[in-house]
């Protein structure tokens, strides 16, 4: 394997140790929400089905619809305005690719409180003229994803000979629309499922502007719901937690097929 | 990444040699294609930010002024950017260290075995978890009515007894590190798998140990991605806001909650102007600590061709 690789002994001790920081807050809250008045139960889990305690969950369901078509706009914006852009820089203006890197990985040294600061009066004027409906939020959100989005995409921009390809399907006949459309896109597919489940899980995570715009969304929800009943609250946190990670297993999985037929 | 640039725009212009006219047409619609994600970056990105810092530069009536920008040299304010500071710095330390050590351990695993897998997807979601969902975790866990904080206390140990700490300061500090960890894990794991194992067999070739090559090749190799990592812990601390607005639901112990009470506050007039000076303060923060870390980003680069 690795030279450099640490004894087996070493490997277990780190692995011990930081895994049982991360595995304590985590059983804790499982253990958490299996509390009772007088011992054990999965009282605050079945909570979640009971028609009389609907009323309690709403914020979060109403939160989650939110995020969900949040994470649809995002998601469109980082494939039909992002995604294009990236072909096309790297296509015909390579020598804006430096620049432009710098610019879709500046959200990264922005801190998301800033921006809310900035998107404040801009927010008061998109709600004067396309109303407040929780899906305007998604432009905002399509920022804060654009560094995760761009390394996603750019990894298999790079890892495709995007050039050739385009000037073969081109010198076939075909037009600039059925060259990113059925050539390009199709190639860069990994990247672009990655992209879209990074944004995703982004969004779905996403607090600071929202809850400072006032928008009700999942995470916001959470807020709302812990201060009347937390034990839901750590039971969404875990759902959520299992989601996300198994977003970022097929992530993980994509990319290893990936590399797997490249190999081949 | 510096390609030849002549080659390919001749390779491009091959592609229509007979049609010299609709070159300078399809030039244009180039350009255009560049439109879209140019206004949305101005106005989303660009816009908010320029507005963000102007606000701190002027007064409630829109004239400008210094006033906004001396309160940030008030004692109150003054001391939030030292709490922030420093909790930033301990975490992005502590973060650094641990995640070193697992990048360290995960260096034994196959790259495409089963468990790095799952430490990667873990490091995936453990470094997006949502602050929030982090600040709930911990309060299951070390929160009064916690879990751990419930089995120390049947052991006869009272975390609090100096008082419910975890809604203060210092109750940051652990939701923090569980997030930098990984941060560090995602950023630093590069550096260290450029390390060459033919480093090593040199190195023991030439008569070292193991010992010696750490601390001669090692170490001075993955200083600088380490420092590098380091600083962008920093930031993403300093930035970071959910966790700690989750978590304390009153006062204001760091910057960004500042802002938000700034930005919330509806009894003293002009205060959105506050807020303005503030997050310009956080800028100039971040923005040196950023500069550094390419700087440094660029050195370390050099290792990892």
């Amino acid at each position: 394997m690795n030279g450099l690789a640490p004894s087996r002994l070493t490997r277990w001790i780190i692995g011990i140790v930081v895994g049982a920081f991360f595995a304590i807050p985590l059983l804790s809250t499982f253990l958490y929400t299996l509390r009772d008045d007088d011992g054990f139960s999965l009282v605050h889990w079945t909570n979640l089905f009971d028609p009389a305690k609907a009323s309690t969950y709403a914020p979060i369901w109403v939160g989650l619809g939110n995020s969900i078509v949040l994470s649809v706009v995002t998601v469109a914006i980082v494939l039909f305005v992002l995604a294009p852009t990236m072909i096309l820089v790297h296509l015909r203006f390579p020598k804006l690719r430096s620049g432009f890197e710098f610019l879709v990985l500046l959200p990264i040294s922005i801190p998301a409180i800033v921006l809310v600061v900035g998107l404040a009066p801009i927010y008061l004027q998109i709600g004067r003229a396309l109303g407040t409906g929780a899906w305007t939020l998604a432009f905002a959100y399509g920022i804060t994803v654009l560094p995760f989005a761009y390394r996603a995409i750019q990894a298999s921009i790079d890892a495709v000979d995007v050039r050739t390809l385009a000037e073969a399907a081109r010198s076939l006949g075909s037009g600039w629309g059925t060259v990113v459309l059925r050539v390009i896109a199709p190639n860069l597919r990994t990247g672009l499922l990655a992209a879209s489940l990074i944004s995703v899980a982004v969004v779905l995570g996403e607090f600071t502007i929202a809850s400072l715009l006032n928008r009700q969304v999942f995470q916001t929800a959470l807020v709302v719901v812990k201060n009347t009943d937390g034990y839901a609250a750590a039971v969404f946190t875990l759902l959520a937690l299992a989601l996300a990670f198994a977003l970022l297993i097929v992530i993980g999985l994509a990319g290893r097929a990936r590399t797997g037929k490249a190999g081949s | 990444m510096s390609d030849p640039q002549p080659d390919r725009t001749a390779t491009l212009d091959g592609v229509e040699p007979t049609a010299p006219p609709r070159r300078g047409a399809s030039r244009l619609l180039a350009w255009l294609g560049l439109v879209p994600f140019a206004a949305y970056v101005v106005v989303f990105l660009a816009l908010p930010t320029v507005l963000a810092l102007a606000s701190g530069l002027f007064d409630a009536d829109g004239a400008f002024t210094l006033d906004n920008l001396g309160a940030l040299g008030d004692p109150v304010i003054l001391a939030t950017f030292w709490s922030s500071t420093w909790l930033s710095l301990l975490t992005a330390v502590l973060g650094a260290v641990f995640g070193a050590l697992v990048c360290y351990a995960m260096l034994g695993l196959s790259e495409t075995g089963g468990i790095r897998t799952a430490v990667d997807a873990a490091a995936g979601v453990f470094a997006q978890f949502g602050g929030v969902m982090l600040a709930f975790a911990f309060i299951a866990t070390i929160g009064l009515k916690g879990v751990v904080t419930q089995l120390l206390l049947g052991a006869g140990i009272d975390i609090f007894a100096d008082g419910p700490w975890i809604y203060e300061l210092p109750g940051l500090i652990l939701p923090y590190v569980f997030f930098q960890i990984p941060l560090m894990v995602i950023t630093f794991m590069p550096a260290l798998s450029a390390l060459k194992p033919q480093w090593a067999e040199a190195n023991l070739t030439l008569g070292g140990t193991r010992s010696s090559f750490w601390l001669r090749i090692g170490f001075p190799v993955l200083a600088p991605s380490f420092l590098a990592c380091t600083l962008l812990l920093f930031a993403n601390a300093f930035s970071s806001y959910a966790t700690a607005a989750a978590l304390a639901s009153q006062g204001s112990q760091i910057v960004p909650l500042q802002i938000r009470t700034a930005l919330t506050s509806e009894t003293v007039l002009g205060r959105e102007n506050l807020a303005g000076a503030l997050a310009l303060g956080m800028i100039v923060v971040v923005g040196v600590v950023m500069w550094l870390y390419s700087l440094i980003q660029r050195r370390a680069a050099r290792w990892q061709a």
